[in-house]
């Protein structure tokens, strides 16, 4: 229950920290807000050699609007995105999710870029970069490269980083006219770990959807989209039955795994109930995510 | 092997002290085996049942997920400085008057949270209050005693006007 020896480091810069992480050759590991790399450490699940503290580094806990673009350092404390008024105009669904990735302990120091670097199954973050098509943007030796959420989540605490990379800072595109959003899930009790969740970004034209990302996670290894109910959406009004003919579709297409607490029957029966509670939330909230 | 120590400078209820460190001291262990303040209890040691609890630059945090060496220059404040040697605060007495505690192995943390969400919510609705204590596990009183004191708590900084527990 204590972690292993490691040697500590905590640089000033993001170049610094890449320096120290290429000389460990992969035997270290990067430290954001540690709610959820520390507990594996306290178990000796890892045992890395060194630490490489980011929140120190200048510069990656900024906030700010570049053009079209809300950009989040990757060391943005979720608490200080949860209460940014930038936040809350440009990407209402992130502001709406943050009260959902843990009790406030755990959001004052957990970080937007230790939630998507860390990559859980479950965790709703990267969901919900997944349903904005935010672009993740990552440093490394060579310089910074771009990544689509959709590429960035590989699997299961696996992302498209190599091991000489960090994730410097996520840009999500600034929301529009007419777009909706929602995030719901279910969960063993209220707001706690994810067994299901479901977050949405529509855009309405006229009560018509043009355009739908339904994003789940709990299903599978990385954050899925439902393309099948999707489909069904673009191009068609948006009203209560036609909710319910997505969320019918949902299960189309999706294998279901059986785990101890939770069988698949469980998850086929919650993944319909929860779209169409999305679709709906995400309708009637309207005027919310209009600026 | 070994891993170099590192001096740290931190202000833990209100008290600048310098010490050093080994990386992988958590914090609530500094605070428990190097300083000797008890108060903050290990429960799980992996931030699930917010024991641990303390502030850290005026914000909530789980001393176990935390090393020492991270709060270099820090600003950290335990449960005992809620009522140093003196009287009960406005939230420890409404927690002793409501039976909000047992074994008491879980109320430091539920007290630090409380100090944090009255801070920020003068008022709290039972849900508010609910949301504001989850990270928080208390296997005595099924919680209906803690919601109660921490309503008694607000009604009573209210009252007084600080709107602030110590």
């Amino acid at each position: 229950m204590k972690p292993s020896r490691f040697e500590y480091f905590s640089p000033a810069t993001a170049t610094e920290a890449l320096e120290i992480l290429a000389n460990y050759q992969g035997a270290a590991r990067l430290l954001a807000g540690g709610q959820s790399l520390v507990p594996l450490l306290n178990f000796r699940v890892i045992a890395p050699a060194a630490l490489i503290d980011l929140s120190r580094c200048a510069g990656l806990d900024e906030i700010r609007r570049d053009g079209n673009a809300l950009v989040l350092g990757a060391m943005v404390r979720q608490s200080a995105a949860e209460t940014s008024e930038i936040v809350r105009t440009c990407c209402p669904l992130i502001t709406a999710t943050m009260p959902f990735l843990g009790p406030s302990t755990v959001r004052n120091r957990g970080t937007i870029g230790g939630s998507l670097a860390h990559a859980d199954r479950v965790a709703e973050l990267p969901a919900v970069a997944v349903a904005l098509g935010a672009k993740l943007i990552a440093q490394g030796p060579n310089g910074r490269r771009e990544i689509a959420a959709d590429d960035f989540f590989v699997g299961d605490l696996t992302t498209a980083l190599t091991a000489d990379e960090m994730l410097r800072e996520v840009r999500f595109p600034v929301s529009s006219e007419g777009e909706r959003f929602a995030f719901v899930e279910a969960t063993n009790r209220h707001h706690d770990l994810a067994l299901v969740g479901v977050a949405l970004k529509l855009v309405l034209n006229a009560g018509h959807c043009e355009h739908v990302a339904i994003v789940v996670v709990g299903i599978g290894p990385k954050p899925t989209r439902l393309p099948a109910a999707e489909r069904c959406l673009v191009g068609n009004r948006l009203d209560a039955a036609a909710a319910r003919k997505a969320a019918a579709l949902s299960i189309e297409g999706t294998e279901f795994e059986s785990e101890p607490h939770m069988p698949a029957s469980y998850r086929r029966h919650v993944l319909p109930t929860l779209v169409e509670r999305a679709l709906l939330e995400a309708v009637s909230r309207g005027q919310e995510s209009q600026r | 092997m070994s891993s170099q120590r590192h001096q740290i400078e931190v202000t833990v209820n209100g008290k600048k002290l310098r010490r050093h460190v080994e990386p992988r001291l958590l914090l609530c262990d500094f605070l428990r085996y190097e300083l000797r303040l008890t108060g903050t209890h290990v429960g799980c040691a992996h931030g699930v049942c917010g024991a641990c609890t303390v502030s850290i630059n005026g914000g909530t945090a789980r001393s176990c997920l935390t090393f020492a060496v991270q709060v270099d220059g820090a600003a950290i404040e335990t449960v005992e400085s809620l009522a140093a040697r003196g009287p009960l605060s406005v939230i420890q007495q409404a927690f002793y008057e409501h039976h909000a505690l047992q074994c008491g192995f879980c109320t430091p943390g539920f007290l630090m949270s409380t100090r944090e969400l009255l801070a920020r919510h003068p008022d709290p609705s039972e849900q508010t209050i609910r949301m504001a204590l989850r990270g928080h596990i208390c296997r005595c009183t099924g919680y209906v005693n803690i919601v109660r004191a921490v309503r008694a708590a607000a009604c009573k900084l209210k009252e007084e006007g600080t709107g602030r527990d110590r």
